[in-house]
């Protein structure tokens, strides 16, 4: 079963304060959270809402306007050439796969391997196919990616940034470009690594998976975090009557 | 056969041998510009604006420019002056070459710029620099999409390569020319000439055809979209 108490685990992310403006438009506005060890957070809310653009503040991919992440109490924000550090210890997986287009399964899981941990090729190819017998694509280890279809292409991208260690894995809408089906797969290699004990931030649009997965919902709107609690709270007690709206949206599917 | 006459197949060693001349420079032509365009069009997309405009004005130069004002800037103005040492043919293949640098630049920075930028993301997002996510990542991808528009500068520099006559080079048209002044016949002797050019232009199309398919990726660039 999940855990929905995680007290005793330690902080290993901070976020704090983040704020970040598109021109006239502030897509966040002041966000702030800690992130425990072994935990998995699934923030929901309306498209348009900065949930994408948060996960990516929190590698650095978008530089937020102010406000600081802190990973093991080393600071991320502002960490210069060592941001490639830290990046190898956040994970990434996004709504398009984004794989290398140009290298086959095995050869995306490793390159990163090869060209950042230094690892020889030997050893890489062996961790590569590990990972890649972890989602499931032990097979398709020479396939490339437009021979996979979308779930088998998101599970790939799920070894992809397994393969790296990290210590925390963020989902930018991971299924949002599946059809049901192969939304499914995808879900259960997530639902996999939570139990396993990954530290997991997931923007989705799942409900089902977010209720029984995750340790607590956050519902962002207008670039806020606007409600948060475990799932047993969001769901009996939403504070907030958008948030309700939004809930019944998906329980009336 | 009839029509080639004892003087001509006498001189058809001396004009085969220009194939050499005119391979040659269409090779080094080639090389210099890959050389010279991949970075180039690199400082186009990432690189720092002043460097960017450069470029760009170096482009527009040898893009605007006629290939024989260049070879006579080169050959009577430039090189005398800084490299007097310099023979005809190196001055041929660094005009030829400069030239297709500005072309080839521009094919590698559409395919660069082609590329989705998730492919970045994804690449930095595991830690790579921005160096190393160019070279592994893009790169790689750019290349191979830039390959049918790249190989196209094959028979365009070695038609090109013929106007090197005119600084004394001795290409395929050049010997072709001396043949005639000696023996006369210019009929026979120019249409052994482009027919010599054919056969360039064939055998480097099906060699480039070959290199294609050996880099092509399932899924990518050929016939599905």
């Amino acid at each position: 079963m999940v855990m929905h108490e995680m007290t005793d685990s330690e902080i290993i992310l901070r976020v704090e304060d983040i704020h970040k403006c598109y021109g006239e438009t502030e897509v966040l506005n002041g966000v702030s959270f800690n992130v425990r060890c072994g935990e998995t957070k699934v923030f929901i809310g309306p498209s348009g809402t900065g949930k994408s653009t948060l996960l990516r503040c929190i590698n650095q991919l978008t530089v937020p306007d102010s406000g600081s992440i802190w990973l093991n109490d080393e600071e991320v924000t502002h960490s210069g050439p060592l941001i490639n550090q830290f990046r190898q210890k956040i994970g990434m997986v996004f709504q398009n796969f984004n794989l290398f287009d140009h290298l086959t399964a095995v050869g995306n899981v490793e390159i990163a391997l090869i060209r950042v941990k230094g690892m020889n090729k030997a050893d890489a190819r062996k961790k590569a196919l590990l990972e890649l017998s972890q989602v499931g694509l032990l097979d398709k280890a020479n396939a490339y990616p437009a021979e996979l279809s979308g779930g088998q292409a998101q599970r790939l991208s799920i070894a992809r940034a397994l393969a790296m260690d990290p210590e925390v894995i963020l989902f930018d809408e991971p299924t949002s470009s599946l059809d049901p089906e192969l939304t499914r797969e995808v879900l259960e290699v997530m639902r996999r690594l939570a139990r396993a004990g990954m530290t997991m931030l997931v923007v989705t649009h799942e409900m089902g998976f977010a209720l029984s997965v995750a340790n607590e919902i956050l519902f962002m709107e207008h670039g806020k975090i606007v409600e948060q609690g475990s799932p047993s709270d969001i769901q009996t007690s939403p504070a907030f009557a958008r948030t309700r709206q939004f809930l019944g949206t998906f329980h009336d599917d | 056969m009839s029509i080639l006459s004892p003087a001509i197949i006498d001189s058809l060693p001396y004009l085969f041998s220009g194939i050499f001349i005119t391979l040659g420079l269409v090779i080094l032509a080639l090389g210099l510009g890959l050389m010279m365009g991949i970075p180039m069009s690199l400082i186009q997309v990432y690189g720092p604006r002043p460097l960017e405009y450069c470029i760009r004005t170096y482009i527009w130069i040898f893009r605007g420019l006629p290939i024989l004002v260049l070879l006579f800037l080169f050959y009577f103005g430039i090189f005398p002056m800084f490299a007097p040492d310099v023979g005809p043919f190196w001055i041929a293949a660094v005009v030829l070459g400069f030239r297709t640098a500005a072309y080839q630049s521009e094919i590698f920075r559409g395919a660069i710029q082609s590329i989705s930028e998730g492919q970045m993301l994804a690449a930095r997002s595991l830690g790579m620099s921005r160096f190393c996510a160019i070279r592994t990542v893009i790169l790689p991808q750019a290349l191979r999409r830039a390959l049918p528009g790249w190989t196209n500068e094959y028979p365009i520099l070695l038609t090109d390569s013929s106007v090197c006559y005119a600084i004394g080079v001795a290409e395929l048209l050049t010997r072709g020319n001396q043949i005639v002044a000696r023996i006369g016949d210019p009929m026979t002797v120019y249409i052994i000439v482009a027919i010599l050019f054919i056969l360039l232009n064939y055998g480097g199309q099906w060699i480039f055809g070959r290199i294609e398919n050996r880099y092509t990726i399932p899924g990518y660039g050929h016939g599905d979209a």
